[in-house]
């Protein structure tokens, strides 16, 4: 059966898009405020905070509200991040996947592989980032923190904010690379072509009707 | 160049190397502890030069007094009392920055310029900097540096860096009733320091030694101390050093082998995207097959 023309499917709600746009903007500042410090190089970006010591008051509390915002997000989004069966078919194909040759990956759910694996390596990755990021936070915990642990904490936090800065690069590219897909994360919607294209299996969980 | 005595050598979180033609003479300050009585004089001559005021606070049972180093008070007193070769012995050190040869607080300080060492050896705080993150007092191996509670810098000692500077000791040198404390070139105060030790040696104190601790590179602020096998019992540690994870952290080529990685993730995208493409829905035929 032919879909109707101008089909159009919900893909993201009202709150999933603001909450996930209070994410971005967080990290966004985080990742402005963090290169700052990570390197001398881009010291001078600490002009767009008002100086040094504001951006270093400010970079925990985004840092804060960023994980506030993102553990109650990812846990709405559980279900939709389970590992199928289906998603090994995709890991394989990953390759001719970005070489963008749209090889055989099988009955896609709401989210890819590459998707999920994204959402599951940021679950430990806040995570890290916010202790370690607790235990260096003057003037309130770092003074009852070990120097020892300090230095530590610090290392890994640097670590753990290179890894996060290089794989939410991989999102936000992988974004603006699947065209329609910031539309779905601005209006909340796509197309019926987008969805039988890209998520076929959850196309026919929203509307019932076969993708192809 | 402005004054030679003010001449750098490192700066924290810089991007290139300081001017560094100029060789200028390393200052140090020796402090003979087996001479200091404890009069604490040096103390408020530095208060008195610093225009700083601690808080009077209480009595905790000890000469010591503040209980601690502060923004306001950048050197101390420490009083200990500990049990060497059966004896009761009072131990008294003069403690504050060590102005080390290889600085751990300029080393873990992300905010360029905030922290400074002179060509002379004095490791200076230039607080207005700082922002107020306290990586300084994680990487000093002594414990040293002192955040504000009420504008959020670091303090310490600054080696009377505005006195040396004009050629003048500092002020607790200036001070010091018993010449415990005196000033000069490094080389000359390190060889004042050996010369008193066959002197301590003679009066019953076998293991006078010189603390310049070489795990920082040697320090521009020297004690002698009469039981120098114990450096522990006076508050200094015993073999100070910088150690990996604090190199590891600040390790400059990490840090720019990091940024060159992420300018070429960005590189890698952009050519993605020039020779991919981006990923459209193909067009449909009738019957939804892709084209
Ligand atoms: C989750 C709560 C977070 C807290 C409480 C926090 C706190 C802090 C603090 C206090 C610093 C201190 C500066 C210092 O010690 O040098 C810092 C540095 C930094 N933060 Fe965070 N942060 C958090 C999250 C993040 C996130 C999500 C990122 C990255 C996206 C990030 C990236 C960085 C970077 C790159 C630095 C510089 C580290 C260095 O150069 O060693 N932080 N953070
Ligand atoms: C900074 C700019 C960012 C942009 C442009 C962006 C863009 C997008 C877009 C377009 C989608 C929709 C994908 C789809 O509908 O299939 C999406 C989904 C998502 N984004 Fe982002 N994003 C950004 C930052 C972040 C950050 C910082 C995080 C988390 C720390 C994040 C976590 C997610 C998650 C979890 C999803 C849903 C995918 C899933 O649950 O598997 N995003 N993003
Ligand atoms: S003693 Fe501490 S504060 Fe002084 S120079 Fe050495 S590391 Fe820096």
């Amino acid at each position: 059966m032919t879909a109707p023309r101008e089909e159009v499917l919900l893909r993201h709600g009202n709150a999933t898009r603001v909450a996930h746009w209070a994410v971005a903007i967080a990290f966004v500042a985080l990742f402005l405020s963090g290169l700052a410090l990570f390197h001398p190089f881009f010291f001078w970006i600490s002009a767009l905070f008002g100086g040094g010591p504001f951006l270093r008051i400010l970079h925990p509390f985004a840092g804060v509200a960023l994980v506030l915002v993102f553990y109650p997000y990812a846990a709405a989004h559980l279900r939709d991040n389970r590992w199928l069966p289906v998603d090994g078919r995709w890991v394989r194909n990953m390759g001719a996947y970005m070489r963008n040759e749209h090889p055989d990956v099988g009955e896609t759910h709401k989210y890819n592989a590459g998707q999920k694996l994204m959402y599951w390596s940021m679950i430990p990755i806040l995570a890290l980032l916010l202790l370690t990021g607790l235990l260096v936070w003057q003037p309130w915990i770092a003074p009852h923190v070990p120097a020892g642990v300090r230095r530590a904490a610090g290392l890994l936090h640097a670590v753990g904010a290179f890894v996060m800065f290089v794989g939410i690069g991989i999102h936000v590219y992988a974004a603006i690379w699947t065209k329609g897909s910031i539309d779905a994360m601005i209006r909340g919607t796509v197309s019926g072509a987008w969805a039988r294209f890209h998520h076929p299996a959850w196309y026919r969980e929203m509307t019932g009707r076969e993708p192809r | 160049m402005a004054l030679q005595s003010l001449d750098v050598r490192n700066v924290s979180a810089r991007t290139s190397p300081p001017p560094s033609a100029r060789t200028t003479l390393e200052v140090a300050k020796l402090i003979d502890v087996s001479r200091c009585i404890g009069c604490k004089a040096c103390q408020s001559a530095c208060m008195e030069w610093n225009d700083l005021r601690d808080e009077i606070g209480v009595n905790a049972g000890a000469y010591t007094n503040p209980p601690d180093l502060s923004d306001q008070s950048w050197t101390l007193m420490r009083f200990t009392e500990e049990e060497i070769d059966g004896q009761l012995r009072w131990l008294i050190l003069k403690e504050g920055c060590l102005h080390c040869a290889e600085p751990g607080c300029l080393k873990a300080c992300p905010a360029p310029g905030a922290i400074v060492q002179y060509a002379s050896g004095i490791v200076d705080f230039h607080e207005e900097d700082c922002i107020g993150c306290g990586d300084c007092i994680a990487g000093c191996p002594f414990d040293i540096p002192r955040l504000s509670r009420r504008d959020s810098k670091v303090y310490k000692c600054t080696l009377c860096s505005d006195r040396v500077a004009v050629g003048l000791e500092p002020a607790c040198v200036k001070t010091c009733p018993t010449m415990a404390i005196s000033f000069g070139s490094k080389t000359d105060m390190r060889f004042a320091a050996e010369e008193r030790l066959p002197d301590l040696r003679e009066r019953g104190f076998a293991h006078a030694a010189v603390y310049d601790p070489p795990g920082v590179g040697g320090t521009h602020v020297l004690y002698v101390l009469p039981h120098g096998d114990r450096p522990e019992a006076y508050g200094l540690p015993r073999d100070p050093r910088l150690g990996g994870v604090l190199r590891l952290w600040r390790s400059g080529t990490a840090r720019t082998a990091g940024v060159v990685t992420l300018f070429s993730v960005l590189v890698a995208g952009i050519l993605h995207y020039m020779r991919r493409g981006p990923l459209e829905v193909p067009p449909e035929r009738p019957g939804g097959k892709e084209a």
